[in-house]
């Protein structure tokens, strides 16, 4: 089966000014896909998706959505975009049932026409619909947000980072409700700084100041890190990060929550002589085992490497 | 010398009939690195504007490095940091003039100011930046400075509102470091934050919800407590209970 | 102290970085004081006349050459027909009608009463103040001198029984009703307010807007530190803008410096203060720099255009004129016009004085008390 492009980005670059924001991205997404751009600040997601929903004319290279070009017949593509932008993009002095009416009818329709495609998401708004929407929580201002991207049942949705300073629950709430949109068969571009989110997607590209290290699906992703990985856990973890880093042969040291990952830079560490070597330094309850590593090491390996270049 | 470096007792807030901060009671230790988490809404700006003296509270006691925060407020800001979740650093102004301003304002002598000064810069790998206006860097290095100049006048205290917001993974981490090396020098920390894996670096940690405090204590013993075997899924657990997070 | 030097060393720097700034706070103060005082004025520049001549005579063509000599009349329409000459004042092409009836030479030249009739456009009130004023002035100097002709070369007593008492208008303090030195000194009042009340009260609220003032209150600054920091720079550059000001206005416009140059400096001092404390006052109640600034230049307008600066506060209704009691900017324009133009000292303008500095206590007590509690 021949799948359709909806997004086909060719040696895109973008400056502004002196600040080289995109440098010659390249990549395509498929139909019905749900694709991350993975990166943190100032990696150039914001500008991207800009150009995506032909807010912004690149300097190199061309962008085609759905099969139109963005530059010359951006018209057509505007109404099939759903867009989402990391600001808070909501009117904060209408109420919740008064944004919704307004964007359906920017876009020429009304809220009853869609009513179906929102309804999971927006139901869990109905009882505030009489509520400014500078009055919600962060967590349900996204999903008004999200539900006036979707009122006009777009074919693309561009969201950008829309789970931003929102709470651990809010995060995973948002994510079911694009898994559900996906099954709809909307194509979904989402970009966020959590790597863990990266998992979620069908692929991801990862990218950082202005260029792409890599994109896959997040397990091919994750496979490139093809280093053994281990993680190390001891009572004083500022400790066991100096020490790890002057043990010798020590290559990436970082901390991840409860383990810290290592790795060394010939292969193959080994666990006693590392262990042995701890406890020598002092470090008490010195646990270590092997570890599957997660788009994060990827993302920070990846990184690295483009930093050495 | 104190024995906390935080002590409160039924510490309220509350905006009308609204109760931002519904009697929570903790302490924290000298030289910790407490995590204070909780989801948006569940009062931890509120309490934390109530330990840094921008909010006095409606009821209840709170002691800040041993001081009463409602009588001797003042006197708490002369031993407090605070690092706010927009890093407050002037953008039309250099990170030298940026160091030099707050140090001016922290009672820091001329002298040893201008050697502070270049501590910072190299500290932080601005030395070649002092003189460009901070607008033009980079977010991560934005966190430094601000971080840098939160600790500047050595307080007993740091507080630290989502400090590694947005910011690179890299560059967290390496933000984490900063952070364990300023409480290996006796400094407790105070930091909020929405990424659960830094919730692990802490020493001890309490999550709010609706107002209330309603987990407080190491990581380890709290994964315990919650049968839970990480601090994102505790938060969840109770996330998930509040009555709060809707609308 | 050393904590207010601080803050200061950081307002100017922020000030005089900012590019979009200082031309706001330099130039355009300069450029104001050209501008207004140039193109608003009262002044009568060209005055476009129909002449309606039944008389024909050397005497009418007299009156005519009479108010074209002055320069400021110009003959656009001669017609015997008034209904012409109306539709030429309809359509604006002339502003005055000068109608001249038959035998107004004769009359005059045997000692009798002879009318003339001026129809004059009034919908621009003040111009057509000016050229009645101006036309009877040219009539009257006319009239003065055929008389003594007539006087002279006549000897009827009838006629030289016509003497009148002369009355001779001369305006002191300006005796050419020079507009500029009327107004000079007042717009130099109104630059100074804008920079007190606009630049003041927006600079806070653009600190709470970025985000800073959350920082700076965390610090051990004590809240009257901060408020000298951010009202002294920009006391300091309104006081420098009026000396600016001042200059130009001795020595570019010529305007008499009767008074004392200290008296003037001292007043504005303590103008200034009052005028800031009433911008900290609207940062107070305001959350964006918008509406502080949407509030500020209401107020300004009111003070303004109530102040006397274009219209005498005399001829305002009683309401108003009770007003202006407590409007600090008609205090200030009143000194600075008193002052430089009149010379007048201390014990003129003393009780204004105290007023200005009763306001602004008063605002100044407020909006301190008022900062304190709001901003947490």
């Amino acid at each position: 089966m021949k799948s359709t492009i909806v997004v086909e980005i060719n040696n895109v670059s973008k400056s502004f000014r002196q600040l080289k924001a995109l440098k010659q991205v390249s990549f395509a997404v498929e139909e019905g896909e749900l694709f991350g751009v993975i990166g943190p600040d100032g990696a150039g997601k914001t500008t991207l998706f800009r150009l995506i929903n032909t807010l912004l004319i690149p300097d190199e290279g061309t962008l085609s959505v759905l099969g139109y070009d963005t530059v010359n017949e951006y018209k057509q593509i505007r109404p099939l975009l759903g867009y989402m932008p990391g600001k808070f993009s909501l009117y904060q002095d209408l109420t919740v049932e008064e944004n919704l009416q307004f964007f359906a009818s920017v876009f020429g329709t009304s809220v009853a026409s869609n009513y179906e495609l929102i309804k999971p998401i927006y139901h869990q708004l109905e009882p505030f619909k009489n509520r400014l929407s500078g009055a919600l929580s962060g967590g349900m201002k996204q999903k008004l947000a999200l539900s006036c991207a979707l009122i006009h049942k777009p074919k693309l949705l561009l969201l950008d980072e829309p789970t931003t300073g929102v709470d651990a629950v809010s995060r995973k709430e948002f994510w079911d409700m694009l898994k559900m949109l996906k099954q709809e068969g909307i194509s979904i571009i989402v970009s966020t700084p959590y790597m863990d989110e990266a998992n979620l997607c069908d692929r991801v590209a990862l990218i950082q100041k202005g260029s792409i290290l890599q994109i896959d699906t997040p397990t091919s992703v994750v496979n490139g890190f093809t280093k053994p990985l281990l993680g190390v856990k001891a009572s004083n973890t500022y400790q066991l990060l100096k020490a790890l880093k002057s043990f010798p042969g020590s290559d990436s040291v970082h901390p991840f929550g409860e383990y810290v990952h290592y790795t060394e830079k010939d292969g193959e560490p080994d666990p006693k002589v590392l262990q042995d070597y701890l406890e020598q330094q002092g470090l008490q309850n010195v646990q270590i085992k092997l570890m599957d590593p997660a788009i994060e090491d990827r993302f920070m390996d990846l990184m690295h490497t483009a930093e050495e270049v | 010398m104190p024995e906390y470096a935080i002590q409160t007792e039924n510490l309220t807030r509350k905006f009308g009939d609204f109760i931002a901060v519904d009697h929570i009671s903790f302490e924290v230790q000298k030289g910790e690195i407490f995590g204070f988490l909780g989801a948006n809404g569940a009062g931890k700006t509120t309490a934390m504007k109530m330990l840094t003296g921008l909010l006095t509270p409606t009821s209840g006691k709170a002691l800040v490095t041993g001081r009463d925060v409602y009588t001797e407020a003042e006197f708490i800001k002369k031993q407090i940091g605070y690092m706010s979740q927009k890093f407050s650093l002037y953008d039309d102004l250099t990170p030298r003039e940026n160091i030099r301003f707050y140090g001016g304002i922290y009672g820091i002598s001329e002298e040893y100011l201008s050697q502070k000064i270049d501590e910072v810069l190299e500290g932080t790998g601005l030395k070649d930046q002092g003189d460009k206006l901070v607008q033009a860097l980079p977010l991560g290095w934005k966190q430094k400075l601000a971080f840098s100049i939160a600790i500047l006048h050595n307080p007993k205290i740091v507080f630290l509102d989502e400090p590694t917001g947005g910011v690179d993974p890299v560059t967290r981490r390496a933000f984490w470091e900063q952070i364990y090396e300023v409480a290996e020098q006796g400094i407790t920390v105070f930091v909020t934050t929405h990424y659960m894996d830094e919730a692990e670096y802490c020493d001890r940690l309490s999550i709010m919800v609706d107002g209330r405090m309603d987990a407080i204590g190491s990581p380890e013993d709290l994964k315990h407590e919650f049968s839970a075997s990480s601090v994102e899924e505790i938060f969840i657990k109770l996330a998930r209970s509040a009555k709060r997070g809707d609308g | 102290m050393k904590i207010i030097r601080v803050l200061l060393q950081k307002e100017f720097l922020q000030i005089f970085r900012n590019k979009s700034m200082l031309p706001i706070l330099f130039v355009m103060p300069v450029v104001q004081l050209l501008v207004l005082s140039f193109a608003a004025t009262y002044e009568l520049k060209e005055v476009d006349v129909a002449l309606i001549d039944n008389d024909q005579s050397a005497l009418s063509r007299e009156v005519m050459s009479r108010f074209q000599a002055t320069g400021y009349f110009n003959l656009e329409l001669e017609t015997f027909h008034y209904a012409e000459a109306m539709m030429a004042m309809d359509q604006g092409e002339v502003s005055l009608i000068l109608e001249i009836p038959s035998g107004f030479q004769t009359r005059v030249r045997e000692g009798r009463v002879a009318d003339l009739q001026l129809v004059i456009d009034a919908v621009d009130g003040s111009t057509a103040g000016l050229i009645q004023s101006y036309s009877t002035s040219i009539l009257k100097d006319l009239n003065a001198e055929q008389m003594r002709k007539i006087q002279m070369e006549s000897y009827s007593p009838q006629v030289q029984k016509v003497k009148s008492i002369q009355v001779i208008p001369q305006n002191w303090y300006n005796p050419d009703l020079d507009y500029i030195t009327f107004m000079v000194p007042g717009i130099l009042v109104v630059l100074v307010s804008m920079i007190g009340l606009f630049l003041s009260g927006m600079n806070i609220v653009r600190e709470q807007e970025i985000g800073t003032i959350e920082q700076l209150n965390v610090t051990p600054i004590r809240k009257y530190q901060f408020m000298i920091g951010k009202l002294l720079p920009f006391w300091v550059i309104g006081m420098i803008d009026l000396l600016i000001g001042l200059i130009l206005a001795r020595y570019g416009f010529n305007i008499p410096f009767l008074g004392s140059l200290i008296t003037v400096l001292i007043v504005a001092g303590i103008f200034l203060i009052t005028i800031q404390s009433l911008g900290l006052l609207i940062s107070t109640i305001t959350h964006t720099q918008q509406q502080a600034m949407f509030i500020a230049w209401f107020l300004m307008v009111i003070f303004i255009l109530m102040g006397g600066l274009f219209t005498p506060i005399e001829s305002m209704p009683m309401w108003a004129q009770n007003l202006t009691y407590i409007n600090p900017v008609a205090y200030f324009i009143k000194i600075m016009r008193m002052v430089l133009l009149k010379g007048a000292g201390w014990p003129e303008i003393q009780f204004m004085v105290y007023g200005i500095t009763a306001m602004g206590s008063a605002l100044l007590l407020i909006s301190i008390n008022k900062y304190k509690k709001t901003v947490a």
